[in-house]
């Protein structure tokens, strides 16, 4: 069990800037985030883009502002678990105890969720009987290649993930390449590669289809795709892959008995509590009259959040207003003399 | 202000009035119309605000802009008829518009 001040979900801009409040009024922080990487939509979605309206900063990227926030952060040390998501949150006594999906637990005076939409997860298949077949002979991610060794892998999609996959499976598997149109998203050299492949007869290209069922009894034995016309097509296969981004889901927030309108958190603007004392909402999550989902507001909601965790935290201590610029506490808190 | 259906996957449809100068999904949105989740708030990235244009008046909507198509892939259950309803801006030239949501977003 991890004991710490406050947990924090979501290691996007909005989290991260609120661990960085945490560590100036003296609060230790842990942070959780589900994604394999820091920085929210800023790096998973726009990394490369720039972005115009963060205060004093005239310009930036997605991923220039996801790595300034973490340089903020060093001197506080904070943990950030990635990899993980917050499954559970229950109430035990002064605390709150999180646990995550990898069965890690948390100790907390406070949780401050700035989940934005929602936790990172695949886009799925719609199609019947995808979903039994998932994990087993159905995969969104691939873990371990070897599986697919001599084997027939169909992959569906028509970005970067799909073609690369196709190219490096088809050196040891039969594989088939589905997209719904004859377009392809990913890099030119893979897009000319599975072209030549193609052409090689390496790699079997079905274009204007999608995934139209997922058959068999206990084991996958075949799939069926439906061309845009509404054919069908019968494929033999072993396993099939599926390519299809991320996607936003607000996932097991809903379960922690908050208020939820519109998917988002509704909280009170003085220190951004839901309706759960100790629990705090902040950035894309929160809702309040008024709000904006910008990374600027979610600056400032991390500010107000941070303040209203002291109390839980240190009920015997008074919260001090001082500045970074003069205060000696706060100048120690950051290790500068 | 522009009138736009919007019908929902069971059929059921909402007219309503939008202000020019909005997108297709704000009209939605503001609306309440159920069956659009806009989760990335109309900055082309998420797809789940897809809509399939009525076919009579798919060709009158104004032609995708870069990006569109490669998001649309994410969408879904697309078809030839699919759109980002963030892109689409109501004017004038919309009235009567008629759009079709699809059973789910994600
Ligand atoms: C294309 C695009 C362009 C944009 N441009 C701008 C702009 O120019 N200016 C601007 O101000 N804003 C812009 N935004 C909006 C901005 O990115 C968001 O407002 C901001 O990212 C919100 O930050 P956040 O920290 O609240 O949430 P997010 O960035 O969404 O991060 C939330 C994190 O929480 C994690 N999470 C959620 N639930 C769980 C859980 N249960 N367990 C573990 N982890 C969880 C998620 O995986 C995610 O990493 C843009 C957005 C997009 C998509
Ligand atoms: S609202 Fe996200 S793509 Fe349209």
């Amino acid at each position: 069990m991890i004991k710490t001040d406050v947990l924090v979900i979501g290691a996007g801009p909005t989290g991260l800037f609120a661990v960085h409040q945490l560590g100036i009024i003296g609060l230790k922080a842990e942070i959780v985030d589900n994604l394999d990487k820091i920085g929210g939509q800023c790096i998973e979605l726009y990394p490369d883009k720039p972005i115009y309206d963060i205060p004093a900063i005239p310009e930036c990227t997605g991923e220039e502002l996801t790595n300034n926030l973490i340089e903020q952060l060093k001197p506080f040390k904070p943990n950030i678990h990635l990899n993980e998501r917050v499954e559970e949150v229950k109430k035990d006594k002064n605390f709150w105890i999180i646990k995550t999906n990898k069965g890690k637990e948390f100790q907390a005076y406070n949780i401050i969720i700035a989940g934005g939409v929602g936790s990172f997860e695949p886009r799925k298949f719609s199609a019947k009987g995808s979903e039994k077949f998932e994990g087993k002979e159905l995969f969104y991610s691939v873990k371990n290649k070897v599986i697919f060794k001599n084997k027939t892998v169909c992959i569906f999609g028509g970005g970067d993930s799909a073609l690369d996959w196709a190219i490096e499976l088809s050196n040891t598997s039969k594989v088939i390449l589905v997209h719904r149109r004859d377009d392809f998203r990913g890099a030119q050299v893979s897009i000319d590669k599975v072209k030549q492949l193609e052409k090689e007869g390496k790699i079997q290209l079905f274009t204007k289809y999608q995934l139209n069922s997922v058959d068999g009894e206990n084991k996958l034995e075949k799939i069926s795709i439906k061309h845009d016309d509404g054919n069908l097509k019968d494929i033999k296969t072993d396993y099939v892959l599926g390519f299809f981004g991320l996607i936003m889901q607000l996932g097991p927030i809903a379960n922690w008995g908050l208020n939820i309108d519109k998917k988002t958190i509704p909280v009170n603007t003085e220190n951004f509590e839901t309706n759960e004392k100790g629990i705090f909402a902040i950035g894309d999550l929160c809702s309040y009259p008024g709000k904006l989902k910008l990374i600027l507001s979610g600056f400032h909601e991390g500010a107000l959040a941070a303040r209203g965790c002291f109390k839980l935290a240190r009920p015997d201590e008074t919260l001090r207003f001082e500045f970074t610029t003069t205060s000696k506490n706060v100048l120690n808190r950051l290790g500068k003399k | 202000m522009t009138k736009i259906t919007y019908i929902e996957h069971n059929g059921k449809p909402h007219t309503i009035d939008v202000e020019n100068g909005l997108s297709v999904m704000e009209g939605a949105v503001q609306n309440n119309i159920p069956g659009i989740d806009a989760d990335c708030g109309g900055s082309m990235a998420c797809a789940t605000c897809h809509v399939y244009i009525d076919e009579k008046w798919y060709e009158k909507v104004k032609k995708k802009e870069d990006g569109e198509e490669d998001m649309i892939d994410m969408a879904f259950e697309p078809n030839r008829f699919s759109r980002l309803s963030c892109q689409i801006m109501v004017s004038e030239e919309l009235d009567g518009l008629i759009v079709n949501l699809p059973s789910q977003q994600t």
